[in-house]
């Protein structure tokens, strides 16, 4: 007889440890399979799952087989024309009538990659592995909203729904233990006296006897009066908010979009913000983002036009490093906030506009940063900003300096910026 | 004659079961074939991936492989160029079969037939099935190595763990008695008996690696025969009884492998006769309830539609060839025995004097219970089924310039293509034959291994891989030898 079973409804995710543990042993080759995969992917789909490759031969599970050689005789279907005896060319390698002892991915091509896909979690893992914040402080601060509930004991009164009835009946037994125990122990009493009456030949109409049954009723009355439990031996789960030391956080984006910059560089510098945004927003659920642009004058914009917007113009560095002093005294009080920033440029600058931008930031913006990273974009040589922030860098440890040559460049510099820096 | 059980291609319980009724009706009362109870799990094609990747094991230990195997599978699967398996069906007592949700009714009484009918009475009737796997312990062992193992990882690491198991895996394939019948598996006993093992080995010194070597005073050892006296071919079982450094645990976990992969033994052996009779079973039986009316013309087309694409065979020269179909073979092999036995002409009374004209269902049983690929072609393989399928075996001997055809469907080629196809399905030739051959007791502790060459094949390349996985488990050096067809013994790797 069958026996029919649903099991639709079962989990599906059986394999999901044996995945985790296949990515686990082949990271390293993960890693590079990823990082690749940036360098040749365009702005919008770096989010985005990702197909990787490993080399098949990496992750072979080996056996003893044979290899090519020595004689052996296969039979195939299908013959059209043969007679026995005929000679018939090799085939190239890996050809079609093979020598029937041939695996999978050895066929022809040679390696073969292993090829699957990364979900877009698993991929930014990988890809944001061991990068963070530097100098990230988590301030505990006063009137902060930002609460977490936490197990505080017992309490007598609560919620229904945080009953503990285990809590609860042990209170109850305890308490008519205790409530009970003299009359209990007066019972005991009593019983003993009327059987040692009785034994001595007592008559059962005797006033000692009917006295001493009265007691023991009446004892016996008040014991099963006591209630089994009682509203004072409920106990609730208690629970207490306390206030949680957050970080907070704001990172400003700064970037060059004069003509100087041209396409090229526009999309190399968006990508390294791109790639800075996804970071973010990964690793940090409370971080505020002020996206600033400029040419001779800057503007603070939203995300999207940020990265998608163009503009021309001359290059006033200056203008956006104003507008972020200004945008930080204003609403980001570095007591409270942890302050990050990032810039990225060609370099290009009015010539007396670079002491100006070197003040500004060793005087006025450095003293609040936690962290200032610098990247220009160019392959040539570089101009006097480049100097000119090489003195900030002497003065201010937390300021950081990078530059980028081409795409490949660009996300090793980025782990090199953020990679988690040991204290 | 019509009462059509449904005419909607959408299936139900309430359908599933009716045909199931009628498909046991006709397999046991009208065929006689004797299957294990059924037990039919209805899955979707997610877990259908998961049951793929743990080799079609209900349930298996973690590791890596699998869940590459996984990711291999569900690529494949979504970008659409594998369809999945219609059915997985597991050797067990009761026998487990899954059905695909997405199937269509006609798919799945296909199934039905195919795997409840036909792979079953397989597992319950073939002698290798019967000598070497325990239907009805394999699940409990399966729970019993699963648990184990992820005690080992608490235990002992996750890492530990899976080096051992990359290891024995390794080794699988080396890890199967051939001749001796195991001892048959069950839950509770193993658990019992795993625990008395290693408070047993926990107690026990090891005779054989107490003795510091004795040199004598001129300067030779201790000459002594040959140990083991008899090269031993089962390595895995070998390691685990005699590697000294081994634990306990680690001992338990390759007989783990080595037990499943004794169960996986019989249809790596089987596997054309296994997929012929079962097609075979699932084309006659649904053949038959359309005969009584049962099905209707759109159903039966469906069922053949798919059928001839199961048993479809590519020419030697199309692109998308790759060896002979076990399938196509199969269902040809068991479909002439029955021709033979019902209209036999006179050449098949000249090959099978035996079975022309006879009870083609007793002659199918009997073909069925006491064979393996590799006689049954031996025996059976008919030269109408060679011309059918246009047989050609070619001889490759790697001395010379270019191959040749030894033997076509021709009244001279018959005997030698059947003896060179029913090789073929020899494990024996198809696996290297590696054995233990030697350990050096009184000197470095080295374990040497023997390969025997076959028709002059060498091994392949990853020899010194594989030699790395061999020396991590018996924690001595390991060599390889290889001997030709003259004796000669060459040294083909070293793990020092």
């Amino acid at each position: 007889m069958s026996h029919f079973i649903d099991r639709r409804l079962n989990g599906k995710n059986k394999s999901a440890v044996n995945r985790q543990r296949f990515l686990q042993r082949y990271k390293s080759q993960l890693k590079r399979a990823v990082t690749d995969a940036v360098n040749r992917r365009s702005i919008t789909d770096v989010a985005n799952g990702e197909r990787v490759g490993i080399p098949s031969k990496d992750i072979g599970e080996p056996v003893f087989h044979h290899g090519p050689g020595g004689t052996r005789e296969t039979v195939h279907p299908g013959n059209k024309d043969f007679l026995s005896g005929d000679r018939i060319q090799r085939p190239p390698e890996g050809g079609g009538s093979g020598s029937g002892q041939g695996r999978a991915g050895r066929g022809g091509k040679g390696e073969d990659d292993f090829v699957f896909e990364l979900s877009r979690d698993e991929f930014l893992d990988l890809l944001f592995e061991d990068l963070a914040l530097p100098n990230l402080v988590r301030n505990q601060l006063i009137g902060t909203n930002e609460f977490k509930y936490a197990r505080a004991g017992y309490a007598t009164d609560g919620a229904p729904t945080n009953i503990d009835v285990v809590r609860s009946l042990k209170g109850a037994i305890a308490r008519r233990t205790a409530l009970g125990a003299p009359h209990r122990g007066r019972l005991r009493e009593a019983e003993a006296e009327l059987e040692a009456l009785l034994a001595a030949g007592a008559d059962e109409t005797d006033a000692r006897v009917l006295a001493l049954r009265e007691e023991i009723d009446r004892l016996k009355t008040r014991l099963a009066a006591l209630p089994f439990i009682d509203t004072y031996d409920l106990r609730y789960q208690s629970f207490v908010k306390r206030p949680e030391p957050t970080s907070k956080a704001v990172m400003l984006c700064i970037m060059d979009v004069s003509g100087s910059m041209d396409q090229v560089r526009k999309s190399l510098a968006k990508r390294f913000f791109i790639l800075l945004y996804l970071f973010l927003q990964r690793n940090y659920d409370h971080i505020d983002l002020v996206f600033i642009r400029h040419h001779t004058i800057a503007q603070e914009v939203d995300e999207q036009e940020f990265f998608y917007s163009r503009e021309t113009g001359g290059t006033v560095v200056s203008s956006a490093l104003n507008l972020a002093h200004e945008i930080l005294t204003e609403r980001y009080d570095s007591q409270d906030w942890n302050i990050y920033a990032a810039q990225a440029s060609d370099g290009d600058n009015w010539d007396s506009d670079s002491a100006i931008c070197r003040d500004i930031l060793v005087s006025r913006l450095m003293p609040l940063m936690r962290y200032y990273a610098y990247v220009e974009i160019t392959p040539r040589q570089h101009q006097s900003l480049w100097y000119a922030y090489q003195d900030v860098r002497a003065a201010h440890r937390n300021f950081a300096m990078q530059e980028i040559g081409g795409g490949e460049d660009i996300y090793p510099v980025f782990r090199e910026l953020f990679k988690r820096q040991e204290v | 004659m019509r009462n059509v059980i449904s005419e909607s291609s959408e299936w139900t319980f309430p359908l599933l079961e009716r045909f199931d009724r009628e498909l046991a009706r006709l397999a046991h009362d009208h065929y006689r074939l004797d299957t294990y109870a059924n037990q039919i799990e209805v899955i979707a094609s997610e877990q259908m991936i998961d049951a793929y990747s743990s080799v079609g094991l209900p349930i298996s230990y973690h590791h890596w492989s699998f869940g590459k195997q996984f990711v291999a599978t569900e690529q494949t699967y979504r970008r659409g160029q594998m369809g999945l398996a219609y059915e997985i069906v597991i050797n067990s007592d009761p026998c487990i079969a899954y059905l695909m949700e997405e199937n269509t009714l006609p798919m799945q009484a296909l199934v039905i037939a195919h795997a409840c009918y036909g792979h079953n009475s397989f597992f319950k009737g073939n002698y290798l099935f019967r000598t070497w796997t325990s239907a009805d312990a394999i699940v409990d062992y399966l729970v019993f190595a699963r648990n184990y193992i992820a005690r080992c990882e608490e235990r002992y690491g996750q890492e530990e763990v899976e080096l051992l198991l990359d290891s024995c895996h390794a080794l699988m394939n080396h890890g199967v008695d051939r001749y001796k019948r195991p001892a048959p598996l069950s839950m509770a006993e193993e658990q019992r008996r795993q625990r008395e093992r290693e408070a047993y080995l926990q107690l026990q010194i090891n005779d054989l690696w107490r003795t510091i070597p004795r040199i004598d005073a001129d300067g030779n050892g201790e000459q002594e025969a040959r140990w083991p006296e008899e090269p031993q071919e089962n390595i895995l079982y070998f390691l685990e009884k005699n590697a000294p450094l081994l634990e306990p645990w680690q001992r338990e976990i390759l007989r783990i492998v080595r037990k499943i992969s004794q169960y996986f033994y019989p249809q790596r052996q089987t596997q054309v006769m296994n997929e012929g009779w079962a097609t075979f079973w699932h084309y006659t039986l649904l053949n038959h309830l359309y005969d009584e009316g049962f099905v209707s013309d759109g159903f039966m087309m469906e069922v053949l539609q798919s059928h001839t694409g199961v048993v479809f065979q590519p020419p030697f020269d199309a692109p998308y060839y790759s060896g002979i179909n076990p399938y196509a073979l199969g269902f040809a092999m068991m479909r002439d025995i029955r021709r033979i036995c019902e209209e036999p002409t006179a050449e098949d009374r000249a090959w099978f004097p035996d079975i022309a004209g006879g009870d083609w269902l007793a002659v199918l049983d009997f073909a069925m219970r006491n064979f393996k690929d590799e006689s049954f072609i031996a025996q059976f393989l008919s030269p109408r089924v060679m011309r059918d399928l246009r047989l050609f075996a070619v001889a490759d001997d790697d001395r010379e310039e270019t191959l040749a055809v030894s033997a076509i469907h021709d009244e001279g080629g018959y005997r030698a293509l059947r003896q060179a196809l029913a090789d073929q399905y020899n494990l024996g030739s198809r696996e290297p034959n590696i054995q233990v051959f030697n350990v050096d007791r009184w000197g470095d502790r080295s374990l040497t291994l023997r390969h025997t060459r076959y028709n002059r094949r060498p091994l392949a390349e990853n020899v010194d891989e594989m030699l790395r996985h061999v020396r991590r488990l018996w924690g001595f050096p390991v060599r390889l030898e290889s001997v030709d067809g003259e004796g000669r013994v060459q040294l083909v790797g070293e793990q020092r």
